[in-house]
């Protein structure tokens, strides 16, 4: 980078370097800290005899309280930088402002890679803690896992360490100096800090509480899938399979956070994207997603291989792999590969040669391994029952895990193109062309998740007691699937019938799974807690998968731009392209809109302190004759973008009922209040005359004196009534007024707003001859207009309930396994 | 062999066919200049904006309809048609790509992707807002 060389004879006035070089030292100290650690575990995880082994464990864990010491300071430092608008740093200058509300400092924390490194090494820190303090009874098991910690918080603490060695860049430095950075002639100054005055901000979009939370449960999640790798590691070293009633309440938890992460910001971008929806499948939202899947599915083949003795091989694969994947994901989202399929990645801040290593120095040695190791993890020779539990949760694990691959395969492609020099781009409807796949998923997966728990493990079970014992769930399912298929439905035929008629099962199966989990819970393990996890989890997944393919299915467009009074001159073209409808209405301020099932009424809009505008939109839900059945209002808003970018980010609204959401965003706006400049043209009338104006006349229809009954007293008004006729056949009426207060008089104009026309009555000219002047002027600026975009949602409270349930069912499971491990 | 096993392939090969016939769906990126010989099929164009045409957007009218030209980095040159409201930042946007087809002179667009790089900072974009010194 730039670094000026005169810099250092200019003092700069009123910067802070302290936090920063203490910062630095911090993360080169994490660094070391983090290297002599792993290599100081490795020594006692190998150790043979229990004196060495004492002796390298202490300087191990000395080592690596060091290290998370330095990481935990360097997270308070840097927040301590962006909370005090220290904008001498680049990350406070890039990532904050002074006018940010105080709860989104954390936002701007990890709006950069070098903050969410941090966040994700943070969270290294805390589980190598734990798993230290377990070590009296882990023993060696616990100096492998944490050899492995201590190596990924390396590699972690390698990012943000921002050195250069031998003319390399290594890592990005969370406190750089602005100044040293950019190459800005303004920041050679030395009073650079006071013409700087604010930082560029947090991104408009990210400014939302789920952007707060997001991104902590995230990492944890990415950062507990490495305690069940660093276990098979060890399992693989020692050649011994002891580890997995270790392990299995770490992933419980780890799939369990990372789940609910990824739901976290599924529901942020359900709030506050405006692509009309919660997931896109875009690159970013399935990076986060496989690693969860290979953890299932791992999590699924552990229980087989510790209950039966087989399938230690695809334990070990998966566990690998889903800590791998979530290393692969970091390379995706960070590398800028995805530049042109994702609209959400991270920029490229070139260090894409060391994010390709930070994968390879865990995949090659992991493989390696695994095949070393290959013979030693086979399975004992039997057939397998196919009445057996094992079985048919193998098959839903490999399900699972293949589903993975799928999603990751397509994911890739950019990765595919850049190897191969292709060109390949996604298809024309990227979302289905997942959908199709991954509905036959959900239907092998809900069936196999309600039959799961009726069958035995090594079979067994006299096939007549299976089917008596989910007899009930099995009747229980045919009438809710009844009730709600014929209640609710699935109407989504856009793709045909083969795929509606898979939409039709995959809602049966999820129903299934509720059910027959639910019934297993309340009637075989009869409501007790502390087995309930498995039935729970799989409730809430269930739940999941139902709300998904209800409220994704039923999702309907309100917005049909239809009206007449809005479309004036229709695409001459005539052309509408299937699939890229007329989705947006348009909304003159205080004009009442008609919406199919609603009227809509664009009230008003306010700013707020921080530069928001809110609009507020009346909705009347329309009952029969005219009666309005529900109203209620909505303020979707749009904030001004920040970073040098013009226009603004819409965030949506939503009404929730509890069987369905309204959601709306505004598309766009027009502010025309403040640039009217168009001055008022006069005619002179009579009684039944017409004046043209560009779209219609307007003609006067009779003058009225003192129409309203109710004006003050002393007032008189004349009124003019006049009609409006405009060239599409559409009428309104107007009444300008003129009104004597005493010796004041006073002109109330009039206004048609659909046809941006507004009336004076200026004067009366020649009361004999009923000659009246009045003022016309026409002004696009008359009105203040959105178009706005809605939707309703049914059923989506289903997912959100899913995925409480659904976290809660993984935390029973490790509460329970915890417990366990314990008593013994 | 073991039934899982059977299983284990007839899933793998499941797997295979549905990335194959994944192949099938898949599009490409093309120049404008390729784009117009294959009319009517479905395929990606990276852009940026004509300046020299103007933008033709009038919500009060018709709110999805907008109008615009594009060029490519070989010259290429075409007219968009995108049937749905202008979206937020892009006559700022300094790369487009467009998804869609040609009909005949004119790309009938589907879906329009921004690539602003400013959206999560670049140092490139950062240094054209660099702030400016009101006194010397």
């Amino acid at each position: 980078m730039n670094t000026s060389t005169n810099a250092a004879a200019v003092q700069f006035i009123g910067e802070h370097l302290l936090p920063g070089q203490i910062g630095y030292f911090l993360t080169i100290l994490s660094l070391v800290a983090s290297l002599v650690a792993t290599f100081a575990f490795a020594k006692a995880f190998y150790a043979k005899e229990i004196g060495s082994e004492n002796e390298w464990k202490r300087l191990a864990n000395i080592a690596f309280v060091i290290e998370s010491a330095a990481v935990f300071t360097c997270f308070v430092i840097l927040f301590y930088v962006i909370s005090n608008h220290m904008f001498e740093y680049k990350y406070a200058y890039m990532h904050s402002d002074k006018h940010m509300p105080a709860e989104y400092l954390l936002s701007c924390f990890w709006e950069g890679q070098e903050g969410s490194f941090l966040l994700w090494s943070f969270w290294h820190c805390v589980l190598g803690l734990i798993v230290m303090a377990r070590s009296a009874k882990w023993k060696k098991d616990s100096y492998g896992v944490m050899m492995v910690v201590s190596f990924t918080q390396f590699c972690l603490a390698s990012m943000v360490v921002g050195l250069y060695i031998f003319g390399h860049k290594v890592g990005s430095s969370p406190f750089s100096l602005l100044r040293d950075e950019m190459p800005w002639p303004i920041l050679s100054r030395p009073d650079y800090l006071q013409v700087l005055k604010d930082g560029t901000g947090l991104n408009t979009l990210l400014q939302n509480y789920w952007m707060v939370i997001h991104p902590p449960f995230l990492f944890l999640g990415f950062a507990t899938t490495t305690i069940p790798f660093g276990f098979a590691v060890v399992g693989l070293l020692k050649k011994d399979h002891n580890w997995l009633s270790n392990a299995l309440p770490w992933a419980t938890f780890s799939a369990g956070m990372l789940g609910m992460g990824i739901m976290m910001g599924a529901a942020w971008a359900y709030e506050s994207l405006t692509f009309g929806g919660y997931w896109a499948w875009d690159p970013v939202e399935n990076a986060s997603l496989v690693p969860w899947l290979a953890l299932v599915a791992a999590i699924h083949t552990a229980i087989i291989f510790r209950k039966t003795g087989t399938g230690a091989r695809v334990t070990y694969l998966f566990f690998g792999i889903s800590f791998l994947l979530v290393v692969y994901s970091t390379f995706l989202t960070r590398s800028g590969i995805l530049g042109d399929t994702s609209v959400h990645a991270f920029t490229d801040l070139g260090m894409n040669a060391q994010l390709l290593s930070f994968l390879y120095v865990f995949v090659i040695p992991f493989f390696v391994l695994f095949f070393v190791r290959y013979k030693f993890m086979a399975d004992p020779i039997k057939e397998d029952a196919v009445d057996s539990r094992e079985f048919w949760m193998l098959v839903g694990s490999l399900v699972l895990f293949l589903s993975a691959v799928v999603i990751i395969a397509i994911t890739s492609i950019p990765v595919f193109n850049k190897i191969f020099g292709t060109k390949i781009a996604p298809p024309e409807d990227p979302a289905f062309a997942h959908n199709q796949v991954q509905v036959f998923v959900a239907i092998i997966i809900g069936i196999l998740s309600a039959i799961g728990q009726y069958l035995k493990f090594k079979g067994g079970a006299a096939s007549g007691s299976f089917l008596k014992s989910i007899r009930l769930p099995l009747i229980i399912t045919a009438l809710v699937s009844a009730i709600v298929i014929v209640f609710v439905g699935i109407e989504f035929n856009d793709k045909g019938v083969g795929f509606l008629a898979a939409l039709f099962v995959a809602t049966v199966a999820s129903i299934f799974a509720i059910v027959a989990n639910a019934h297993y819970w309340l009637v075989v393990l009869k409501g007790k807690m502390k087995s309930a996890g498995a039935s729970i989890g799989h409730i809430g997944f269930g739940l999941v998968l139902l709300g998904i393919l209800l409220s994704s299915s039923n999702k309907k467009i309100l917005s049909w731009n239809t009206t007449g009074i809005n479309v004036i001159q229709k695409d001459p073209n005539g052309k509408s392209p299937a699939g890229n409808p007329m989705e947006n209405i348009t909304l003159f301020e205080g004009i009442k809109t008609d919406m199919g099932k609603y009227d809509v009424t664009y009230v008003r809009d306010t700013v707020d302190n921080l530069d928001k505008k809110f609009f507020e939109l009346k909705f009347a839900e329309k009952g029969p004759n005219k009666t309005v059945k529900d109203s209620f209002n909505l303020y979707p808003d749009v904030l001004k973008n920040n970073k040098g970018m013009e226009g603004f980010s819409a965030n949506p609204s939503s009404k929730h009922y509890w069987n369905k959401d309204i959601f709306v965003y505004v598309t766009s706006f027009q502010d025309h209040s403040k640039d009217d400049t168009v001055k008022f043209k006069s005619h002179q009338i009579k009684v039944g005359d017409s004046v043209f104006y560009s779209n219609g006349y307007v003609k006067l229809e009779k003058v009225l004196v003192n129409p309203n009954p109710n004006r003050a007293a002393g007032v008189n008004e004349l009124v003019l009534q006049m009609a409006v006729h405009s060239v599409t056949g559409l009428s309104y009426e107007m009444k300008p007024t003129i009104r004597l207060d005493g010796m004041t008089m006073s002109q109330v104009p009039d206004t048609v707003k659909a046809q941006n026309l507004i009336v004076n009555f200026n004067s009366v000219v020649d009361q004999p001859k009923g000659i009246l002047e009045i003022g016309i002027k026409e002004s696009s600026s008359l009105s203040n207009l959105i178009t706005l975009k809605a939707y309703e949602f049914p059923f989506i409270n289903v997912l959100w309930i899913g995925v409480i349930v659904m976290t809660l069912g993984f935390v029973l499971s490790t509460w329970a396994r915890v417990k366990n491990l314990n008593a013994k | 062999m073991k039934k899982t096993h059977i299983i284990l392939l007839v899933l793998i090969a499941v797997a295979i066919v549905v990335l194959i016939s994944y192949t099938g769906d898949l599009s490409s990126y093309e120049t404008i200049g390729s784009a117009k010989q294959k009319q009517g099929k479905f395929l990606n164009l990276i852009v940026k904006m004509d300046k020299s045409v103007p933008v033709e957007y009038d919500p009060v009218k018709d709110p999805n309809l907008l109008k615009f030209g594009v060029q490519d980095s070989l010259g290429g040159h075409i007219n968009v048609v995108y049937h749905n409201t202008m979206p937020t930042d892009m006559e700022k946007s300094e790369r487009l790509v467009l998804k869609g087809k040609v009909q005949g002179d004119t790309f009938e667009c589907s879906a329009i992707v921004l690539k602003c790089p400013s959206k999560y900072k670049d140092n490139a974009e950062a240094n054209k807002n660099q702030p400016v010194a009101i006194t010397n």
